[in-house]
């Protein structure tokens, strides 16, 4: 067996176990890893193996939120149901997008600004969507935590733990799928060189479009997550662009277009993020953007020094490169 | 609705939308010859709004006695930036470059929250609540004062690029950078000077909006945002085109503002925006 798989294997061994451990502080945070390795796995689909860049992934995640959150509170569709609901709206928003801004040929800055206005848009369009409460939030009715009800997605910050472990598995093996196969093949070749691969008899527009479709129906099921677990959504905070900024900062960080990047971009930002707040509430200052700065300041860095992300370096240094079933150049 | 209101609005709005102008000039202008999108634009405004807000408050000076040493100010800040932290960047990928300016607005704008908090300050001059008749209409006399101030910078740039031969060669440099560097052209000086041109802009602009509106740190994404709706709009790059689009879009907030609720009135802006990058991404007053 090769030994990055095993490496996997262990890793995910200790995910399993871990959590039985943990504090009920320490198990949020676990979640909140989880959460933005999905979120981040789901972008890099887009931006790592694509190409396409979008500054406005939390419309994604925000319209899977609402749409399960509203079924299931307005007419008590089980939230498993409601999440197809949530993937099939985003994918349909998705292929909006896609069409209207690949059709012109419409790429770099210019996309991921038109991602950026679609975001903004169905933001302060929710702000006065009276049905789902505007901008006064929606919440979704909070039982008893100690009963796990799989089906209703309600009860223990354990099970949306495992939840959330599903999820981030469950995209790791889509982009390995993705990137071994011949979809990844033509991701790449659009990402690398559009005239080239438009030359070799790809069909550059179809696949830019699937491959925004698929990091849109991702990114929904993190939604989906996100509003059985917080249990309340305000437009202000889920679609706002500081939430998309958050969802790129793991795989940039991690290694934009490699398997394992987002992953290790989530675990290392969100701990440090987090320790960052356990220091200033420790100290007494409790400062509203600084935790801002310090993704501002990480970001920064790490475009300028690691332009690969941390995740490269590593692999090379272990050993992994070449089977990860990846690419030679990008880990 | 009584139709000389409908006109005042109009009116006021065409006024705001000339400083958007000058703001939005600012970016076009980097855009047109650095050739990178300057993510942390509005995040610069909001600098030079606080900074008016502070000279105001602890000297009681005018601000539009502030304005040449705002201008100069963000000359520096703009050469700077360009000098220390974008030039590595002009020739790694796009989004690379995006990324690192959102790193500087995200910082910039945190900033400013952590040192001023989240509360709205503003300026009152004792001359803000003043107005013009002018027949039927009624305008604020410190909106017109700014939008021809505005409208005087914006002018003086043109004049710049137009007749100065440092002007010359920045056109030279966005015409055909291998020719321009092949003439002897500093390349790096004339972008860092461009950069600061741009930014001047910024800090002239923030400093008369920040006598009509309430300052806050989450206006520097707000304006960042506004600045591309209103570059694409006019078509990016265009001189003419971030002028014209920034009192478009000043008529169109307003007016929005006016008919459906003031809170909704960036999202027909961002309507427009959706419109203009779907079937015509030139922008409207840029040729193909």
């Amino acid at each position: 067996m090769q030994r990055s798989r095993l490496g996997l294997l262990a890793l995910l061994a200790v995910l399993l176990v871990v959590p039985l451990a943990l504090d009920r502080y320490l198990l949020s945070v676990m979640i909140l890893i989880l959460y933005f390795a999905f979120v981040g796995q789901a972008w890099n689909v887009m931006m790592g193996f694509a190409g396409q860049l979008s500054l406005g992934h939390a419309l994604y995640v925000g319209l899977g939120a609402y749409t399960s959150a509203a079924l299931f509170q307005h007419f008590g569709v089980n939230p498993w149901l409601g999440m197809v609901a949530a993937v099939a709206i985003c994918v349909a928003m998705a292929s909006v997008i896609g069409w209207l801004a690949f059709r012109f040929g419409i790429g770099g800055t210019y996309f991921a600004l038109l991602t950026i206005a679609f975001a903004e848009f169905t933001r302060i369009g929710f702000d006065h969507f009276g049905w789902v409460g505007a901008s006064g939030g929606f919440f979704l009715k909070v039982v008893q935590q100690d009963r796990v009800d799989l089906l209703h997605l309600r009860g223990h910050p354990l099970m949306f733990y495992y939840l959330a472990l599903a999820l981030a598995v469950l995209g790791f093996l889509a982009s390995a799928w993705l990137l071994r196969g011949r979809l990844g093949f033509y991701f790449r070749a659009i990402r690398d060189n559009e005239e080239a691969a438009r030359a070799a008899g790809v069909d550059v527009f179809r696949y830019k479009i699937y491959a925004v479709q698929i990091s849109a129906g991702m990114t929904a099921l993190a939604g989906v997550f996100f509003a059985f677990y917080y249990n309340n959504l305000f437009p202000e905070q889920i679609f706002h662009i500081s939430r998309s900024i958050e969802i790129i900062l793991a795989p940039i960080i991690g290694g934009v277009g490699t398997l394992f990047g987002p992953i290790l971009g989530a675990a290392v930002l969100t701990t440090l993020s987090e320790g960052i707040n356990a220091l200033l509430t420790m100290s007494g200052y409790e400062i509203p953007g600084a935790k801002q700065i310090f993704y501002g300041v990480a970001l920064g860095l790490a475009i300028m020094f690691m332009p690969n992300g941390i995740w490269p370096a590593i692999a090379n240094r272990l050993g992994f490169r070449r089977q990860d079933g990846d690419d030679d150049d990008d880990g | 609705m009584p139709l000389d209101a409908i006109a005042n609005i109009v009116l006021s709005g065409l006024l705001t939308g000339l400083i958007y102008g000058l703001m939005a000039l600012g970016l076009s202008v980097i855009y047109g010859v650095v050739r990178i999108v300057n993510f942390a634009h509005g995040e610069l405004m909001a600098v030079a709004m606080y900074a008016t807000v502070f000279a105001f408050a602890f000297t009681g000076i005018d601000p539009l006695w502030m304005l040449l040493p705002m201008a100069l100010a963000f000359f520096g800040i703009g050469y700077l930036l360009q000098r220390g932290i974008v030039n590595p960047f002009i020739d790694r990928p796009e989004h690379s470059q995006f990324i690192l300016l959102l790193a500087v607005a995200l910082v910039l704008v945190n900033l400013l929250l952590v040192a001023f908090g989240p509360d709205a300050r503003s300026v009152q001059v004792d001359y803000a609540l003043d107005s013009y008749e002018i027949g039927p209409l009624l305008v604020d006399k410190v909106r017109v004062i700014c939008a021809a101030i505005a409208l005087v910078a914006c002018a003086l740039l043109f004049a710049i690029f137009r007749y100065t031969s440092f002007g010359k060669a920045i056109r030279a440099c966005a015409d055909n950078l291998l020719g321009a560097q092949v003439v002897g052209l500093n390349v790096r000086h004339l972008y860092a000077l461009t950069f600061g041109l741009g930014t001047a802009c910024v800090g002239i602009a923030g400093t008369l909006l920040s006598m009509l509106v309430d300052v806050t740190p989450g206006l520097g994404p707000a304006y960042t945002l506004l600045a591309f709706v209103i570059v694409i709009i006019g078509g990016l790059g265009s001189m003419v085109g971030a002028l014209a689009g920034g009192v478009l879009i000043g008529v169109s907030e307003s007016v929005a503002g006016l008919l459906i609720t003031p809170s909704a009135k960036s999202m027909l802006s961002f309507a427009l925006l959706i419109l203009v990058l779907a079937f015509r991404p030139q922008g409207l007053f840029k040729g193909k």
